[in-house]
């Protein structure tokens, strides 16, 4: 089906967006942060970027603005995970570009609904 | 579509662990830096370190909460607010935000241990820590407010509405569709769609990146207005939106929409630059690449009895496959590898505890904490370091006045270090504390029997008596060390690890460990030796020398027992044949072969038959193949598919031995006196 890149410092979370996404038969690559994402990115096309926030090296608003620079990235839908009370960084995910967000915690099959809204 | 979400939990506990480790080293450095600036002078904590400390409980918050661990996702909460006030520059980090949070991440430990095997927690200790942590809000806020299960859930009136819905132009630049949204409120109910055409320009003037269209909807069916608001939600600002009701309806039951997909459990995989593996899932490979080594020394058998013309092809290929296997061989031994530092790093804290605990002033200095070492080594080293570095903080190191009146330093050093030499890691533990105390070592041993009253030994000979079994120079048990778990049983871990500890020691100036341990457990580079019809393997790292003896240069003692000299020592000699059975008389020591073999600090001479040369063998469990045999470690397959036994010469030598220690003590005597007179080796072999 898609290609999905999930891009996430904790290996718990990256584990359970790849092991969801993978049982409904996307192909799911993973990165660790936004700098370890940005040149997956320009090494292979994603369909949709599913990134945390809060990462080390570069952050998720960061990784957001840079891939929306690549044409490759232009229209490609990329959802931040932020937390209930992240409000102001959902604002400033969306200024740079991100398509959506996706509220943590959630459980694997909130997680295919929102993919399956985004990829069609 | 059911997905286990427990299966991702092993992955939580781990990662918080290394993510709590990490934390509390941040929060040791931050401290250290407190500490060396001026106690009035406000201290600016490096931004990232502070970042890494909230990333740290912000995972833990999120992954709590995921798993529905709600006493760590609360607790975390809490920590994540105070947090939140140090990075914006609220608050300072000062020494008792510092304690409190090293103390929190104690209680996050326990909190996340018992939500891992359900063990119970005792809510004293979290709630202390927890009302301490709320005293530093006003208005503590309450974790995690909102019930996700409700997020986009039914609220608000049922009913049919009208929706307009005009896209800003930019809309695509951020990802969104307005087909996704069109698409998502025809799965709410029956949609009726009109499109706005207006505002599309002539062709040519056409920007296909710009969205021209708007669109006037109906939708009818049980939909509630916040359902509507939830579809837009993520561009709402970037559309003109209005939802108006056109007529109430009455609730009719949804079908929940049923989500396809085959719940294969399929591993998913994992493709970043880490892994974690199983250590069950490792041994497996460990085993197969063993086997693989097998049959290649057996391939290289069978090519050896070949013809001389058509070997040489296979010659070439077996050389490939040798590399070949090494590479593999080293590349999966490396898997199991993990970092010293593991264990190093749990040493900072236990430093800062102990010493605060004990009024002493220490610095810590760790290095090499990247040297590599197999898993099961670093498990096992892990309480014996520990237990050394407590044992010099409470008896190597002086409070700062003892050391101002021996004109040192008042902040005493403790110097860990890990290096790899050949196949092995060499651990140091130095410190420039007061050194072991000679006289009451000697004093101590004496009085527990351990040497004789007037025995006359060397600095390193007294320096070793520490490692005997129950000498403790504490003169009080003390909450730290001295709890009749000694250096003894350290040095057993280290044996029985196949390494060695040494010591080295100067009054006043200090002690120095230098621990020795084997890079893995499951390779062993061994000498075969043949006694009778059977190949035993020596480890390689326990062979002093091999020689040939004279028949007079044996004596016996009145017990049977047989001894040599040996570089100015008594050693005994086991004559192999006899200890594992098999016909006697054939182990002359006129054809044999003596190997002298050192284990435990003490030496043997092994006599064997033939030496049969060098090689790496790969260790099976004697145990778990048949059961545990005397004298016997563990068990290997050599190239012609025969099993040969590999010699526990620690068990041998210990057998018929006394250490090595009290042979001295009474070498210059047993020296000096004529070849046939040896009554007394007797007493100190035994």
């Amino acid at each position: 089906m898609a290609t999905i890149m999930t891009v996430d410092d904790t290996a718990t979370m990256r584990q359970m967006v790849s092991f969801t996404l993978h049982s409904v038969g996307h192909e799911v690559l993973q990165a660790s942060d936004g700098k370890e994402g940005l040149a997956l990115a320009k090494s292979k096309k994603f369909d949709l970027v599913i990134a945390d926030v809060n990462m080390p090296n570069m952050d998720g608003i960061t990784l957001v603005r840079s891939l929306r620079a690549l044409p490759e990235y232009k229209f490609i839908p990329i959802l931040l995970l932020t937390t209930e009370s992240q409000d102001s960084k959902r604002q400033e995910g969306k200024d740079a570009g991100a398509t959506g967000w996706i509220v943590k915690p959630f459980n694997p099959e909130q997680l295919i609904n929102v993919v399956r809204k985004v990829l069609g | 579509m059911a997905i286990d979400i427990r299966q991702f939990h092993q992955t939580f506990f781990d990662e918080s662990h290394e993510g709590l480790v990490s934390m509390e080293s941040a929060l040791l450095q931050i401290e250290q830096g407190l500490s060396t600036a001026l106690p009035n002078q406000a201290t600016t904590s490096d931004p990232e370190v502070l970042n890494t400390i909230f990333r740290v409980v912000h995972s833990i918050k999120g992954g709590a909460g995921t798993f529905g661990f709600g006493w760590v996702t609360d607790f975390s909460h809490l920590l994540e607010t105070l947090l939140d006030d140090v990075r914006a520059g609220h608050r300072q980090v000062d020494r008792p935000i510092a304690g409190l949070l090293l103390r929190a991440v104690d209680c996050l430990q326990i909190l996340l241990a018992s939500a891992r095997s359900g063990s119970s927690v005792d809510p004293a200790v979290i709630e202390e820590v927890t009302a301490e942590l709320e005293a530093l809000h006003l208005t503590p806020v309450p974790a995690m407010g909102i019930d996700l299960a409700a997020t986009g859930a039914v609220a608000g009136k049922a009913g049919t509405w009208r929706i307009r819905f005009i896209p800003k132009a930019n809309l695509f630049f951020s990802g969104n569709d307005p087909l996704r949204v069109l698409r998502e409120l025809s799965t709410l109910g029956k949609l009726h769609v009109e499109t706005d055409m207006g505002r599309l320009p002539p062709w040519a003037e056409l920007d296909p990146e710009i969205c021209y269209l708007g669109w006037t909807l109906e939708l009818s069916g049980n939909v509630t207005r916040d359902a509507i608001t939830e579809v837009f939600s993520w561009i709402a600002d970037d559309c003109e939106l209005e939802i108006q009701s056109i007529q109430d309806q009455s609730v009719a039951p949804k079908a929940a929409s049923a989500t396809a997909g085959d719940s294969d459990a399929d591993q998913a995989k994992a493709r970043g630059t880490s892994i974690r593996v199983s250590t069950h899932k490792m041994d497996t490979l460990v085993d197969i690449v063993g086997e693989l080594v097998i049959t290649q020394t057996i391939l290289n058998q069978t090519v050896a009895q070949f013809g001389p013309d058509s070997g040489q092809r296979l010659n070439a290929g077996l050389a490939q496959l040798e590399r070949n296997l090494r590479q593999l061989q080293e590349n999966v031994m490396r898997i199991r590898m993990l970092p010293i530092g593991f264990v190093f790093n749990r040493l900072p804290r236990l430093v800062r505890d102990i010493s605060q605990q004990l009024g002493k002033q220490v610095e810590l200095k760790i290095s090499g904490e990247g040297t590599e070492l197999d898993k099961t080594v670093i498990e096992r080293i892990s309480d014996p370091l520990l237990h050394m570095v407590r044992n010099s903080l409470d008896h190597g190191i002086e409070t700062p006045q003892e050391r101002r009146a021996a004109g040192k330093p008042e902040i005493a050093c403790i110097r860990i270090d890990a290096s790899q030499r050949g196949g092995h890691v060499i651990v140091e533990i130095e410190d420039d504390g007061r050194g072991l105390d000679q006289d009451k070592i000697l004093k101590r041993a004496v009085e527990r029997g351990l040497v004789a009253a007037n025995t006359k030994l060397s600095a390193e000979q007294i320096a070793e008596l520490v490692f005997l079994p129950g000498f403790t120079t504490a003169d009080s048990v003390s909450d730290l060390s001295g709890r009749g778990v000694g250096l003894d049983v350290v040095r057993n871990n280290i044996y029985s690890l196949g390494g060695n500890i040494d010591v080295r020691t100067q009054a006043g100036h200090g002690t120095h460990f230098t621990i020795r341990l084997p890079l893995t457990l499951a390779i062993l580079d061994g000498l075969g030796v043949q006694v009778g019809s059977q190949t035993y393997i020596l480890p390689l790292t326990s062979i002093t020398e091999s020689m040939a003896l004279a028949p007079e240069q044996i004596r016996r003692l009145p017990g049977g027992e047989e001894i040599f000299q040996f570089r100015q020592e008594y050693a005994p000699l086991i004559r192999l044949r006899r200890v594992f059975g098999g016909t006697p008389g054939a182990d002359d020591i006129n054809t044999g072969i003596v190997v002298v073999v050192e284990a435990n600090g003490r030496r043997a001479g092994l006599l064997v038959d033939d030496l049969l040369g060098q090689q790496q063998i790969v260790i099976k469990s004697l145990e778990s193949h048949y059961r545990r045999v005397d004298g016997i470690s563990a068990a290997t397959i050599l190239g012609d598919g025969t099993v040969a036994l590999i010699l526990d010469v620690g068990g041998l030598v210990g057998a018929v031995s006394a250490p090595l220690l009290n042979l001295n003590s009474t070498q210059s005597a047993a020296v000096n006196r004529p070849a046939s007179q040896s009554s007394s080796p007797v007493r100190a072999l035994h």
